[in-house]
């Protein structure tokens, strides 16, 4: 048999030959086929870049944000063995205490709650303190002076030269500060900073017993090589002393650690438009190859091997993927300078966004595996593609039962799914919850789809009229659409309503009400000496005393007998200091949610305290476990007596730990008011009055602070809209390409019925009729899945309530509809304007 | 003479609808090397899935299809592919001719399969054969249908093919474009000393081929001038 001499010798230039002819007058369909996928690469590297040129200026920068080789900081005093220890580090030290405090413009009289920051030394050993002039952050430690915030100055119209007061001192404003060491947009304009020399704070008496102030040492060194290695080495003793260490190498790595989860975020809504982007290549190659069923049949006919026949359209679609991808990169290398613009009130560097050539890298690479993945189940399926089609054009589709390589390829996606998740979620639990999410949606739009064919099939009654026994026979006869649209617009349905849900869910989490009758200042700080007069100024302004509670602070000391030391599973219990508060009724913020509120008690009788229920999960303790709190050196046995439901998002002072009255009466304490000032002149003049009688005493204007979370919050806002934007248009993409290519199927038989005669009226309602069922079943069953998946992780990941808003989940539904139905009557319109000849003839 | 198409008790049953349905019943008949040969039948008597076997299109459920002597039934698709590329020619009744690819284009797929060389030149040449030289850079929608079935024609005898099977090569054609075709076919054939095979209805076209087999329900009822029986 001469077998030998049917050898056929192709090259493969002949092959990208023939995948070049074959997609001619395609390649625009191909693009906008792929066009779906730009967009998730343009996401995605914008996000990917963003993350470089960020961690890259955190070390090129981080020195300056720490400013010093080693940084110890701490709430506690400083003990004597401490300080010798403090006293032998480095080779040039630099002290600063930094606590909230009143100051008091004399020029303008007007006060702010600031951010006082005593500094005495030469910090920052690198960088600099920013300064107009420039000169005043090196010399103002000279004299009595003081370097404040630029913004305040520009508020209370204050001048270099001006004087302000700090507690009882007078200073003199020698620069206007335009940025402090790590010092970021947000945080400077919730607590302005203002230095002063150090050595001047003990005059202004603010710091009292109970004061909340940070001490932190900067160390220089020749050297610093060896600093890391200390503070591992003596971290215990710093722990045991209250102490922090901070050095460039640990700023490095919390500075990148506090955006993980923005990047994340922004990476995540990218992979979700990307996999939007992957429904769109997939539905789209399957109706490319439908259409290139006769061609491939003849060619097959003519004696082109199985295999040659795939790497043709293989081909084909690594090009237009890799125009694709690039097209991408290119679009999110541009859209990459747009997010710093966005979140540069977050950002502790200044960033110099560059071409990040390994994100570009990354994307191209991703746009080219995923356009060739999603397409790989389509494009098998070219090898089962029988010649005898080129004969019997109604032989066969595309091959019948799916092959080995069909499934290798669907396990395939399935591992790229999870494995490029799990690159963005980093726990499994949460890859897989994910990932199942997506399997189980595709599944049931597959059921669905079925169930629907086969309601339609049994239930249509067959005395309706044409136009409806058409429109509806569409949906189940040979060549329907009806699984390929369902999955593509029920997905993207489900992508774009959840995140809009999501969306949502965070806004509501975030947004904080400040309703007529809540109170919008708060003073604290308050001395028992000082709170009767507080009281009476506060009435002869004819103000509201509205939540008036003592604090005391205190640290755990032990835990049902356990020490800090003993306890290693627990550090955190006993490490932070805790502000508590003393009362005999509960306020109604706070429910009791297990064990009994005792409010009272007599001297020498158990003290029975409560806990908010979540700190005493943190915490690791329950009802009836035994607590010995250090109350500034005095030691006072507890046991939990109760555990409360607190909602913090009321506007008044909440506590983790309330005692009972009778306990903390006479321990050191400070008390906070609240009021309401019904306007910003009262309240200006207000202020003014406390800050003058009672120095020490922090006014906070909640009403600001409310405006300026606003401000952050629209900016956050912006961001997850700016990204779930991305994924939104990619999905109405995928959506309108979906339904643009299945009325391939629809062409022959529309311009069929022209010919026999059905007017264009009656034509476009039979497709209208089918597009409209199509949209709104798909659209319906997006949505059931979309609500059941924001329920999900508003429950399990947010931790919130989900109440779907019903204007917006109808507003969504109908304009899904809509777009199906307009796209597909438009799309079957161009059609009917063409001569059917023209047509037949196009597609004979 | 030598036969160059052997079909020795061929069978085609169909799975439809859960039962079987046989479309060729125990088909037996040699066709001789330079023969031209009319396969005839009413729709439905499997005279399209006879010609489908006998190209190596599709195989037979029973029997063997030997076509240069080479057994079809023992290669895989892809052997049964170069099969046809190097020794089989096709004219469909809808042309089928690849329409993004231009008349010279489709000419020289079948010879660019071969790995041939000056296809170009052969592809022309042909062209011009059929009048269609100066169309030769248009693409299959901008020619009529007798232009399309003339470069389909082209194409069919681009890789000299031993044998030539035609399905109703003139059933989308009026019937004076398809006098020019038939025409044409039957020139074109002499020239080269094809076998021609040719599926059709049309009893005028049958009887200008040296024998005519009928089939009818699969199986065949008649066969004038048989070689073999």
């Amino acid at each position: 048999m001469p077998n030998t001499s049917l050898k056929q010798s192709i090259k493969f230039s002949w092959l990208f030959k023939m995948a070049w002819r074959d997609s001619r007058k395609n390649r625009s369909r191909l693009l906008l086929f792929i066009s779906s996928i730009v967009l998730g690469i343009a996401a995605l590297v914008a996000v990917y870049s963003f993350k470089d040129n960020l961690q890259r200026d955190i070390d090129a920068q981080a020195k300056e944000l720490t400013g010093a080789d080693l940084v110890l900081d701490s709430r506690k005093g400083v003990s004597k063995a401490m300080q010798k220890m403090l006293d032998s580090l480095g080779d040039e030290r630099s002290q600063e205490k930094t606590f909230a405090s009143m100051i008091y413009f004399q020029s303008d009289g007007g006060s702010r709650l600031v951010q006082m920051k005593a500094l005495e030394g030469k910090y920052p050993y690198y960088g600099s303190i920013e300064t107009t002039p420039v000169a005043a952050a090196d010399h103002f430690q000279e004299d009595r002076n003081a370097l404040v915030d630029q913004t305040l100055m520009l508020q209370f119209n204050a001048k270099v030269g001006d004087s302000v007061k700090v507690g009882d001192l007078n200073f003199k404003i020698s620069g206007a500060l335009n940025k402090a060491p790590g010092q970021n947009g947000i945080a400077a304009s919730v607590a302005p900073i203002v230095y002063i020399p150090l050595k001047y704070l003990a005059q202004t008496n603010l710091i009292k017993t109970g004061s909340r102030i940070n001490n932190k040492f900067y160390f220089r060194y020749d050297d610093p090589s060896g600093v890391d290695e200390w503070v591992r080495k003596n971290e215990p003793k710093l722990e045991k002393e209250g102490f922090d260490a901070d050095t460039v190498e640990s700023r490095k790595e919390q500075t990148g650690r506090s955006f993980k989860d923005v990047n994340r975020f922004l990476a995540l809504s990218g992979f979700i438009a990307l996999l939007l982007g992957c429904v769109g290549v997939g539905s789209a190659i399957h109706v490319y190859i439908q259409e290139k069923l006769s061609a491939i049949a003849t060619l097959r006919c003519l004696g082109l091997k199985s295999r040659h026949a795939f790497f043709i359209y293989l081909i084909q679609i690594f090009f237009i993927g890799l125009i694709a991808a690039i097209l991408g990169a290119i679009l999110g290398t541009g859209i990459q300078f747009l997010l710093p613009l966005v979140l540069k009130d977050f950002l502790p560097v200044e960033i110099t966004m560059q071409v990040s050539w390994p994100a570009v890298g990354q994307g191209i690479l991703l746009g080219l595996i995923i356009s060739i993945l999603f397409a790989l189940p389509s494009l098998l399926s070219v090898r089962k593609i029988s010649p005898l089609n080129a004969i019997r054009i109604s032989f066969e589709k595309t091959g019948g039962k799916r092959d080995l390589l069909t499934w290798i390829v669907y396990l395939l996606m399935a591992a790229f799914i999870v494995g490029f998740t799990h690159l963005q979620m980093k726990t499994w639990a949460q890859t897989l919850a994910f990932a199942i999410s997506i399997g189980v949606a595709f599944v049931l739009l597959i059921i669905l789809s079925k169930l629907l064919m086969f309601l339609v099939k049994t239930l249509l009654p067959k005395s309706s009229s044409y136009l409806w026994r058409q429109g509806f026979a569409n949906l189940y006869r040979p060549n329907n659409q009806t699984l390929m649209l369902t999955v593509s617009i029920g997905l993207s349905t489900a992508f774009i309503c959840t995140l809009f849900f999501v969306q949502g869910i965070l806004m509501s989490r975030v947004t904080l009400s400040s309703g007529s009758n809540q109170p919008n200042m708060v003073m604290f700080d308050i001395q028992n000496t000082q709170k009767e007069r507080i009281d009476s100024l506060t009435k002869s302004f004819n103000l509201p005393l509205m939540n008036q509670v003592p604090v005391i602070t205190m640290r755990i000391e032990e835990i049902n007998g356990k020490k800090a030391s003993a306890d290693t599973n627990n550090r955190r219990a006993y490490r932070n200091e805790i502000r508590a508060t003393y009362q005999d009724t509960l306020t109604a913020a706070e429910k009791i949610v297990d064990g009994k509120w005792i409010g009272k008690i007599k001297p020498n009788e158990k003290v029975y305290i409560s806990l908010d229920q979540r700190y005493a999960q943190q915490i690791n303790v329950g009802l009836n476990d035994k607590i010995l709190f250090n109350v500034q050196g005095m030691m006072i046995p507890t046991v939990v007596g109760s555990l409360r439901e607190v909602n913090w998002s009321r506007m008044q002072t909440n506590f983790r730990v309330v005692f009972p009255a009778g306990v903390l009466e006479e321990a050191p304490q400070f008390h906070v008011l609240m009021t309401r000032v019904p306007t910003s002149e009262l309240s200006a003049k207000f202020q003014g009055e406390v800050v003058k009688n009672f120095p020490n005493v922090s006014v906070i204007d909640l009403d600001l602070i409310l405006k300026l979370l606003d401000e952050l919050l629209d900016k956050i806002g912006f961001v997850i809209q700016f990204m779930a934007g991305f994924s939104m248009v990619t999905g109405w993409i995928v959506l309108i390409s979906a339904v643009l290519t299945s009325k391939n199927q629809r062409i022959k038989e529309s311009i069929l019925l022209r010919t026999i005669g059905a007017s264009r009226k009656q034509i476009l309602a039979i497709n209208a009729i089918e597009y409209f069922f199509l949209g709104a079943f798909a659209a319906g069953a997006g949505l059931i899945l979309a609500l059941g998946g924001s329920w999900a992780l508003a429950k399990f990941s947010f931790d919130a309530a989900f109440v779907p808003p019903f204007l917006p989940t109808t507003g969504l539904f109908v304009s899904v509809v809509l777009i199906v139905v307009i796209t597909g009557v438009l799309s079957t319109r161009s059609i009917l304007n063409q001569p059917p000849l023209k047509i037949l003839r196009t597609e004979g | 003479m030598e036969s160059i198409l052997n079909i020795r008790n061929v069978s085609k049953i169909y799975q439809s609808a859960g039962r079987e349905l046989t479309v060729l019943d125990q088909i037996n008949f040699s066709i001789e090397a330079g023969s031209t040969v009319a396969i005839t039948g009413p729709s439905g008597s499997g005279k399209t899935t006879l010609l489908g076997l006998c190209a190596g299109l599709d195989r037979a459920s029973s029997g063997t299809v030997e076509l240069k002597g080479i057994a079809l039934e023992k290669l895989n698709e892809d052997e049964r592919a170069a099969v046809r590329n190097q020794y089989v020619g096709f004219i469909f009744q809808n042309f089928q001719l690849l329409p993004t690819l231009t008349a010279l284009e489709n000419v020289m797929v079948p010879l660019e399969l071969r790995g041939a060389k000056n296809i170009k030149a052969q592809a022309m040449e042909l062209l011009e054969k059929v009048g269609l030289a100066d169309r030769s850079h248009h693409y299959p929608v901008q020619l009529s249908g007798g232009e399309q079935q003339r470069v389909s024609l082209a194409r069919a005898f681009s890789n000299q093919p031993a044998i030539l099977f035609a399905d109703e090569p003139t059933g989308n054609l009026d019937a004076e474009t398809s006098e020019k075709v038939i025409k044409l076919l039957f020139d074109l054939n002499k020239d080269a000393g094809t076998t021609l095979v040719i599926v059709t209805h049309d009893l005028e076209l049958a009887a200008r081929t040296t024998r005519t087999i009928k089939i009818k329900g699969g199986i065949i009822i008649s066969d004038e001038n048989p070689s073999y029986a």
